[in-house]
């Protein structure tokens, strides 16, 4: 079992936190950048897709599992990045630019509806949330002008320096670059005064109050982060489905989002990318599996979406800590093997704490 | 005067939605008065309701008002197993594990209702179905008046349960003060059992009354989103702020459709909503309550 | 005016209940002025008067020769006032290394850009920070909770660290809701010695809420007693605590016993 010694205040601000990590996600780096050599173009294509919806996942679980802030409505997010970044390279602008501009165009938008909502409560912010993406939705849906609305909008091919990104491969290593770019903007976050800011906001307001953060800057500054980074993932979305319907950013994948976040495990950005891998990989697993299931469960319309229904429920009852939870309890298990014992993990008993007085 | 018959013909379609929406809001304020909880697989339970009613009138042959009752019965029960099995388990998580916890179940019950019933819309004769009164040079139809005077049956049937009966008054204290109440002897747990089943049983009600005039199918319990709006406008804490709020929105949205240009109904609730929120978040009728420190 | 903080005719009313009514008091620079009286008294709405947490209806509140009746709670901690909660509102499920760190908040002064981007500038902000917080840490002796979970740590460190939080904001006025509460006799006896010497050492004012007299004793300077939100008494702990009011107001009187 190693033990952390720890001799400098600098190595406790650094983004690791031993040797062994380096290694291990340098390693882990490596590998990632080589698939494209070694895997079939539509592995590729999948990983592609799981690596923008865990962008899209470490920029909520910025909101829900560290600001304490919970949204329903950030498919609008995803959706106005998609849109904004495909609109301007429509008109020539170079993906370069249209890329980041969607970011802070979706991070303005994450700001405005963030600042109303500055009062409200989680059951009443997840409803504002919700009626905001449904609006987002319809507005997509209606200005027909900008969107083209049913009729779909062709994504236009991005160049980066000249080489174009629009298949499979390039849309994975794009991808791969701005995740590394979002966490490391979150790990810079999280281990400077705004991250702390917002955990303390997540954990007691009053008493954040009382330490001098100023509640409304910091909710509004965590909506516009948060929405700012879905922003990005949703302008690579854009190149990932190549043609965009103005119905898919809609409440199912607000959800979606969220059992991400929930399912990866609350606070913790290997959560985010967890989740992401389950919710994008269980179709596929799914799709996999369903001819050789028993007694035709397999051939049984409305299969996925109860899958994922009956997914969230059990993690919510009997591991609430998502799989990032379980990722802790394996490695605790192996670090202090054969000493782990029932209880090590065992939840602690609480008791309702009353949302109405906060 | 044409103008004024079309206005009132609004009114009243308006009114009849509204009262689904209220309907389906005093679920979700039922349960969260008691509990704290939001139900929001509250709209996939109305389905469930409305399809068990087609089955029991279309299938077993019952009549309208016989299978209505058996549907809202089992409706209940469902509501009653549901929190006894499962919704117990969540007290003392935090509130968004259970907004997580409901929209997975609806998942659940959407999907079950398509394996069990099929994904056509399904509907079953009553009798209001296709029938109208005439008042004047107006026709209004016997559906949406069927619907409101049945909401607001079921709502004088609820005050006075609430309000007379032992049960009904023990559920207003477990509301309150869940503590209190155990020590008067009330068994708690059981009791917000039953307010589920109550939840339910209402939902079903909506479900089977809004089956004249839109058919029964499994992503009916999507309306759950704007009765939203009627809860939020009722403070979330009272049975006529939610009525009130929903019949409010149904108006509103059906006077959008007619006189704003097209596309603005679908998110007339939606824009209520944030604006009550923006506004006067704690409703109409409820109070705010701060946090002791 | 050489009073630090100063509160003159404050009153604050819930619905038809006067929780605070009329009180007045002045609080030296360096004193330890100790708020007491039984429970619902008012005390902790004092204190809530005070970080802004509640508007008062009348009255006014000077800080520092400021007038604070109407600063937003946020900017109270950036003035000089740091307090206590009386049911511990630390963040939970923080480590108490980080919800120390969170007391240096007021102290930042490094942009948003600089921590997204986390520059030398706010790197260097951070270590001294840390070091800030260690002096509390060492002052305080919670070396070993450092990277323990709020959750995880018993109630009486619990308190330690609400404490401890409160002295990183490096206060002028602190305001302590009831020290001494849940602990057992030699936690409160320490409680007592660090009480003393944030005086002593660290030049801080103190106001406090409490219910232990015997601590009471020990460390104020001043007291002032309240009930039903009036004040009843107010000077060295001695006098309050043999004023005919104040005994009435715990005890009860004959005033109470008439047939």
């Amino acid at each position: 079992m190693r033990h952390l010694f720890r001799t400098s205040y600098q190595q406790d601000l650094r983004a690791w936190r031993h040797g062994g990590d380096v290694f291990w996600y340098g390693l882990l780096v490596v590998i990632v950048l080589a698939i494209p050599f070694i895997l079939d173009e539509f592995y590729v294509g999948e990983m592609g897709g799981v690596f923008i919806y865990a962008i899209a996942g470490v920029g909520l679980m910025l909101l829900i599992g560290y600001t304490g802030l919970i949204s329903l409505g950030h498919a609008a997010f995803l959706g106005i990045g998609a849109y904004v970044n495909s609109v301007l390279l429509s008109h020539g602008v170079p993906f370069l630019i249209t890329l980041p501009v969607a970011g802070l165009f979706t991070a303005i938008c994450g700001a405005a509806i963030g600042r109303p909502t500055l009062r409200m409560s989680g059951l009443y912010l997840a409803i504002a949330t919700l009626s905001f993406g449904g609006i987002v939705g319809t507005v997509f849906q209606k200005w027909t002008a900008v969107t083209g609305g049913f009729d779909g909008f062709a994504v236009p091919t991005p160049y980066v320096f000249g080489i174009s990104v629009e298949g499979a491969t390039g849309v994975y290593y794009v991808s791969f670059v701005v995740l590394l770019f979002t966490l490391w903007l979150s790990i810079n976050l999280l281990r400077s005064p705004i991250g702390r800011a917002m955990v303390a906001i997540r954990d007691s307001e009053v008493s954040a109050q009382s330490m001098g953060i100023h509640l409304a800057k910091y909710k509004t500054l965590a909506f516009a982060i948060s929405a700012g980074i879905t922003g990005l993932a949703g302008a690579l979305f854009a190149h990932y489905v190549r043609f965009l319907a103005p119905d898919s950013f809609d409440v199912l994948l607000s959800v979606q989002f969220v059992t991400i976040v929930f399912v990866g495990g609350l606070g913790s950005l290997r959560g985010a990318i967890l989740g992401a891998i389950f919710v994008r990989l269980l179709p596929q697993a799914i799709a996999i599996v369903r001819d050789d299931l028993p007694f035709g469960i397999g051939r049984l319309p409305g299969l996925e979406p109860s899958l994922f229904g009956l997914v969230l429920v059990l993690v919510i009852l009997f591991q609430p800590g998502g799989m990032n939870g379980l990722w802790l309890k394996i490695k605790l298990w192996f670090e202090t093997y054969p000493f782990m014992r029932q209880t090590s993990g065992r939840r602690q008993k609480s008791y309702a704490r009353s949302e109405r007085l906060r | 005067m044409e103008d004024a018959a079309r206005l009132l013909q609004l009114v009243v379609n308006g009114a009849a939605a509204g009262c689904i929406y209220g309907l389906i809001a005093l679920g979700f304020v039922l349960i969260y008065k008691a509990t704290e909880m939001v139900n929001f697989a509250q709209g996939d339970i109305m389905m469930l309701g409305g399809f068990v009613a087609y089955s029991a009138i279309t299938h077993f042959g019952l009549n309208y008002w016989l299978g209505g009752l058996v549907a809202i019965a089992i409706t209940a029960a469902f509501g009653y197993a549901l929190d006894f099995v499962i919704l117990r388990r969540v007290i003392g998580q935090p509130q968004f594990a259970v907004v997580m916890l409901t929209l997975g179940l609806g998942f659940i019950f959407r999907a079950g209702a398509g394996i069990a019933w099929g994904y056509d819309s399904v509907g079953f004769d009553t009798p209001f179905t296709n029938k109208t009164v005439k008042i004047g040079s107006l026709v209004l139809g016997d559906d949406n008046l069927s619907i409101i005077a049945g909401t607001v049956i079921l709502c004088l049937v609820l005050y006075l349960f609430f309000a007379k009966t032992r049960l009904g008054v023990a559920m207003q204290a477990s509301s309150q003060n869940q503590l209190a109440a155990y020590y008067m002897g009330i068994p708690v747990r059981n009791v917000f059992s039953m307010i589920w089943a109550i939840s339910a049983g209402v939902a079903a009600v909506a479900g089977i009354l809004l089956s004249p005039v839109s058919m029964i199918d499994v992503n009916m319990g999507f309306l759950g989103i704007k009765a939203f709006a009627a809860a939020v406008i009722g403070g979330f804490g009272s049975i006529p702020g939610c009525l009130i709020g929903g019949v409010f929105v149904g108006i509103v949205e059906q006077l959008a459709g007619y006189y704003l240009p097209a596309g603005f109904q679908e998110v007339t609730s939606n824009i209520v909503l944030l604006g009550m929120l923006f506004i006067r978040p704690q409703g109409l009728f409820a109070e705010r309550m701060g946090k002791r420190v | 005016m050489s009073a630090l903080f100063a509160a003159k005719d404050i009153s604050v009313r819930f619905g038809g209940i006067r929780a605070v009514d009329a009180v007045s008091f002045e609080v030296e620079q360096g004193e330890i002025f100790s708020i007491i009286g039984p429970n619902g008294a008012g005390k902790t709405t004092i204190f809530n008067l005070i970080s802004r947490i509640y508007n008062t209806t009348e009255g006014e509140l000077i800080f520092a020769g400021k007038d604070i009746t109407h600063a937003p709670p946020h900017t109270i901690a950036g003035l000089g006032i740091a307090r206590t909660f009386q049911n511990i509102e630390l963040f939970a499920n923080a480590t108490l290394l980080q919800n120390l760190l969170i007391g240096r908040h007021r102290h930042s002064t490094v942009g948003y850009l600089s921590q997204i981007a986390f520059l030398p500038s706010t790197r260097r902000a951070e270590i001294k920070h840390r070091e800030k917080v260690e002096e509390v840490i060492a002052f305080l002796d919670l070396q070993r909770y450092r990277d323990s979970l709020i959750a995880n740590l018993p109630y009486g460190v619990r308190k330690v660290v609400e404490l401890g939080r409160a002295l990183c904001t490096e206060p002028k006025l602190l305001l302590l809701d009831e020290p001494s509460s849940g602990l057992n006799v030699e936690e409160t006896e320490g409680m007592g010695f660090w009480i003393e010497d944030i005086k002593k050492d660290l030049g801080i004012t103190v106001i406090m809420v409490e219910h232990d007299m015997a601590l009471v004793s020990q460390v104020s300077d001043r007291v002032m007693a309240l009930n039903y939100g009036k004040v009843l008494a107010m000077g060295t702990p001695h006098e309050v605590q043999t004023h005919p009011e104040v005994v009435r107001a715990y005890i009860g009187g004959d005033a109470e016993v008439e047939a």
